[in-house]
């Protein structure tokens, strides 16, 4: 078997492998966020909302984790355009991600809230703070802090998991390349450079949130505990 | 002598065990009452009631001017009045020294960010750990965390203090140094309630000396009660101590 790589065939589409992967890291740095605020609010809502918040939270939580991402994009996908609306491939793909993501958050994040001793609620109740006080000052740093590893490869996954979104021909790195590769006839070439490609964006995500880590947690970055 | 703390006939239970019988205790102001009695006798689950931590199931409790046991009662406006120190500190980790005691003034009183630094660092220096105010409670051994968490309760200015066992995690040097910060508070005139297994302590700060034994008050008198129990079972258990 004598296979003869031709990288260079690929080198005029660079931009567009760029453009790609820029896309995929904007899709991912919006449902980061967007994804980590609904997790928390769901987390809460289930650690402290009434009986039918938590039973809302739970059921969410339960198909979303139960049922494949792809599926679950093309629900959003054809699901918003019934209904009348028109989004874009990468909206429509944004909105996917935040969903799926929120709930692995939630229940990420529930695992850190629960590990907050109820002793320092009480000793934060007793001093007077509000509930929303409480969450706001005493709980959730802590929580979150506790939990930040696995938050950050959550957050790995869910870049990686956005190549999913390229079904849906929303132009990120994936569908670039499938793309480039139905072009150029040169397959295996295109998805090791892709490859590459996403090995280097995990680099960037991490190192990412990895900073953000030290911003956010001072007392870590003070004492050099590790996260 | 007005009573800052009125407990008439408290009963509490867990379940189907009683922890409080019956209970009734007057504290005024300015006074300092130690609670004693063995585990088990309901000494702390009183003192968590008078800070509406725990619900109780008969009897009233006031406290200064609140009807804690009232289902109505607004919680927080009590606690502006009550401060809280708890055997195993209970600071927030994240958070250095200062910012612990800041928390509530700023979050509670809306004071300004400088205002709620000076009073930390005037607390602080009351309990003797002014240079202490960058540090995180991990940093410190637990006689200067204790003497944090009062501080951080001194910077709310209660009318009333509760002590729940505050210095049984301590060995005794640094249960000394948070006993002497307790005994200057009492000097100052503060009204303070302490369970504690502190019987010297008890005998030569407290006013008033409430022991408990089963769920109910067994006894009650000055300091000196402790030398001359007229009960066996207070005779027993201070016999036992010495």
């Amino acid at each position: 078997m004598t296979y003869q790589f031709d990288f260079a065939a690929l080198l005029p589409y660079w931009h567009e492998f760029l453009q790609g992967a820029l896309l995929t890291l904007q899709l991912s740095a919006i449902a980061t966020v967007l994804g980590f605020i609904l997790g928390t609010l769901c987390a809460i809502g289930r650690a402290d909302g009434p009986r039918w918040v938590r039973f809302l939270v739970a059921t969410y939580v339960e198909v979303i984790r139960n049922t494949p991402l792809l599926v679950q994009v093309f629900i959003v996908y054809f699901g918003i355009a019934t209904l009348g609306f028109h989004v874009g491939a990468d909206m429509a793909a944004v909105i996917a991600l935040v969903v799926n993501v929120g709930a692995y958050t939630s229940e990420i994040v529930r695992a850190g809230l629960e590990s907050v001793h109820k002793s320092q609620l009480e000793a934060a109740d007793c001093l007077g703070l509000s509930r929303t006080q409480i969450y706001w000052h005493v709980v959730l740093r802590p929580a979150i802090e506790r939990v930040y590893p696995a938050l950050t490869s959550q957050y790995v996954l869910l870049m990686l998991a956005s190549s999913i979104t390229s079904q849906i021909s929303a132009e990120e790195l994936t569908a670039v390349a499938n793309r480039i590769q139905s072009d150029t006839f040169r397959s295996f070439e295109t998805y090791i450079v892709v490859g590459v490609i996403y090995l280097a964006l995990s680099f960037i995500v991490r190192i990412g949130l990895w900073l953000f880590g030290l911003v956010v947690f001072v007392r870590r970055r003070k004492l050099g505990t590790a996260l | 002598m007005s009573a800052v703390v009125k407990l008439a006939n408290v009963h509490k239970s867990f379940g189907s065990n009683k922890v409080l019988d019956g209970v009734s205790f007057e504290v005024g102001r300015g006074e300092v009452a130690a609670v004693i009695g063995q585990s088990g006798s309901g000494k702390s689950t009183a003192l968590r009631c008078i800070n509406a931590l725990e619900t109780i199931e008969g009897g009233t409790i006031e406290v200064c001017g609140h009807a804690v046991h009232d289902k109505a009662l607004d919680r927080r406006n009590l606690r502006r009045d009550v401060g809280i120190v708890f055997q195993s500190y209970n600071l927030f980790p994240h958070l250095t020294v200062e910012q612990n005691i800041m928390l509530a003034p700023t979050c509670v009183k809306a004071l300004s960010k400088q205002k709620a630094r000076d009073l930390a660092h005037e607390v602080l220096a009351r309990v003797g750990l002014g240079e202490k105010a960058g540090h995180y409670p991990e940093q410190l051994s637990g006689g200067q965390q204790q003497r944090v968490a009062i501080a951080r309760s001194l910077a709310m200015q209660p009318k009333l203090m509760l002590f729940d066992e505050v210095t049984s995690a301590l060995d005794p040097q640094l249960t000394g140094e948070v006993l002497k910060v307790m005994e200057d508070l009492a000097r100052g005139g503060m009204t303070m309630i302490l369970v504690t297994h502190e019987m010297a302590f008890a005998r030569k700060v407290a006013s008033k000396v409430v022991y408990m034994h089963k769920g109910k008050v067994w006894e009650t008198g000055p300091g000196s009660m402790l030398d001359k129990p007229t009960t066996p079972e207070l005779a027993d258990f201070v016999g036992s101590g010495l």
